[in-house]
């Protein structure tokens, strides 16, 4: 058994933020983190990159090199740190301390935490479209993963689907490093501009860093000489073993490609698993369909003493996040009674203020690339459920059958039984589900979550430490 | 499948895979390393026994489930590849003497 005043689970942005906030204020910090390094999904590797790949930080560019610093503040500040540690349950009584079960070094480990911060991110959404399951597909976010972890880059014919900022920086780190791109479809349907208008003034007025950022990410890929469809619908993913070609239709006329790799990028949602195995109160986003957890203004969720800062909590990037992050510790070190905390009351203002402009240039962002209104409109053999191969016609089917929402489809189809426990079918099922009862997101409901969370041995379960 | 840009103060790692010894590098998770070496697929599903490989490379799709010294069901994408490991494909549903619990929620 380990005690903490604050037990906080992921090491992004939001959480070394926190970390290293709560341990100024005074309180004693566990850091719990799946990753070997810290840095989240943004500042992946950052530190191996520093010292052993210098090189790959020019072209991975200055908002990743910005994470050397991070990790320095985090790792200076004296918070505990248990990186690739599991967390598969989190008991957390709406009163008394929170207990973290963590999966660590091949034993099951039990935190006791007065306060528990939640910065598990965001996962990017899940793309199902036909030969989504195909070798060789994967998502832009891992394909980066592999060039940041691993200076990995894959072959030639490789092509970029999709929509978002992400696909854009991903197409310039390429373009940076000198890794071929075959092409580059872009999904994003046409009138961006149109949709973006009304909240080009606020974007501008607080957000134009972002933006000048956007068009310089723009302006790489258009110099590029990769070829760009776009407003690509339809696309598809062909091959026997392996994906070989890639079907689409843009400006109207089909297309064929040759591809050995294909990375599909739709924007990203806040992981859903922890929020949802503790019962928060979740809302649906209707400008970036997912659902996120309802927060307090001080970052609490409807779980007293359980906290999400970061994407986790609804998407807003990494500066965000760690402004989030920021915020959260600061309250919990008010609402712990921290001994430290001399101008608390004004940090807490700066912090909300930087949040705020952070966050100003979201709407733009949600109207310029919508995500995919598709999905909720698949049909047919598509698989929408991987680990069970559960179809887009068999979910409309358990609809029809009476399945009022997600769970009553789980145990119809064994969607979302399998080992990922619906991570990457959820919010299709519920986007089909809504569509086929004409129903909103929000009266359909998601997956009850239950523990473990991942995947826990016997021997680890059998191992569990003991009391102090 | 994959190219790897030149970096020479990484050590390299030797692990096998279905008992061929495969090099890969420090600091690569196991899935990584399978991708790296040209691996096309590291499981097949239980219901259809479909070939997959990984698919988001951060924790959530599982479709890099791997068996490990021994222990199936192991995220490959979260384990650090280390000299000597014994890296099996997954296939199907692993038998209950491997003993992992942890899949389904209900």
């Amino acid at each position: 058994m380990t005690r903490t005043d604050l037990a906080i689970i992921g090491a992004g942005p939001a959480g070394m933020e926190a970390a290293a906030t709560a341990r100024e204020a005074g309180l004693s910090v566990l850091l719990i983190d799946e990753q070997p390094e810290p840095g989240g999904q943004i500042w992946r590797a950052i530190e191996r990159n520093t010292t052993h790949r210098p090189d790959s930080l020019a072209f991975l560019g200055p908002d990743y090199a910005a994470g050397r610093a991070r990790t320095e503040r985090f790792r200076s500040s004296g918070a505990g740190y248990w990186p690739s540690a599991m967390v598969w349950h989190l008991d957390s009584p709406p009163e008394g301390e929170k207990t973290v079960v963590v999966a660590w070094d091949g034993v099951t480990r039990q935190v006791q935490a007065r306060a528990v911060l939640i910065a598990t991110g965001a996962m990017e959404r899940p793309v199902p479209v036909p030969g989504w399951t195909l070798p060789g597909v994967m998502t832009i976010g891992a394909a980066q993963t592999l060039l940041k972890s691993s200076g990995l880059y894959p072959d030639a014919p490789l092509v970029l689907a999709g929509c978002g900022p992400l696909l854009l920086l991903f197409a310039a780190q390429c373009q940076a490093a000198g890794i071929p791109v075959a092409a580059v479809l872009d999904t994003t349907p046409p009138g961006a501009a149109m949709r973006g208008l009304p909240f080009l003034p606020q974007a501008l007025l607080l957000g134009w860093r972002t933006l000048l950022k956007g068009h310089r990410l723009m302006r790489v890929l258009a110099r590029s000489g990769i070829p760009v469809y776009r407003h690509v619908r339809e696309l598809e993913a062909h091959g026997t073993e392996h994906v070989e070609r890639v079907r689409f239709v843009s400006g109207g006329q089909p297309v064929e490609l040759e591809a050995t790799t294909l990375l599909l990028h739709e924007g990203v949602v806040p992981n859903p698993q922890l929020t949802r195995l503790i019962g928060c109160e979740h809302r649906w986003n209707v400008a970036q369909r997912c659902f996120h957890p309802v927060l307090s203004d001080r970052g609490e969720t409807s779980v007293p003493s359980v906290f999400v800062a970061g994407d986790g909590g609804g998407i807003g990037g990494a500066l965000a996040a760690e402004h989030a992050g920021r915020i959260a510790a600061l309250e919990i070190a008010e609402e712990l009674g921290a001994v430290n905390r001399p101008s608390g009351d004004i940090e807490i203002v700066k912090a909300r203020d930087h949040l705020r402009a952070e966050m100003a240039v979201r709407p733009l962002l949600d109207a310029l690339y919508p995500p995919p209104a598709w999905i909720g409109k698949l049909d047919g053999d598509v698989p929408v459920c991987r680990c069970e191969d559960v179809s887009a016609r068999a979910v409309r089917g358990a609809a029809v059958d009476g399945a009022p929402g997600p769970n009553q489809a789980k145990a119809f189809l064994r969607a979302g039984m399998g080992p990922c426990q619906g991570r990457m079918c959820g919010l299709t099922v519920t986007e089909i589900l809504a569509d086929a009862h004409d129903k909103k997101p929000d009266e359909i409901g998601y997956y009850r979550i239950r523990p473990p969370i991942k995947p826990v041995t016997v021997g680890e379960l059998a191992a569990l430490d003991g009391p102090d | 499948m994959y190219r790897r840009l030149p970096d020479p103060r990484t050590r390299a790692v030797r692990f096998t895979f279905e008992g061929a010894t495969l090099s890969a590098q420090d600091g690569d998770s196991v899935a990584a390393a399978l991708l790296a070496a040209g691996i096309g697929h590291s499981r097949t599903t239980p219901k259809s026994g479909a070939a997959r490989a990984p698919y988001c490379m951060m924790g959530v799709c599982f479709e890099c489930l791997i068996e490990i010294d021994g222990i199936p069901n192991r995220q490959g994408c979260l384990v650090t590849v280390r000299d000597g490991m014994d890296v099996r494909r997954q296939l199907g549903a692993p038998g209950l003497p491997g003993d992992a619990v942890g899949e389904g929620s209900e």
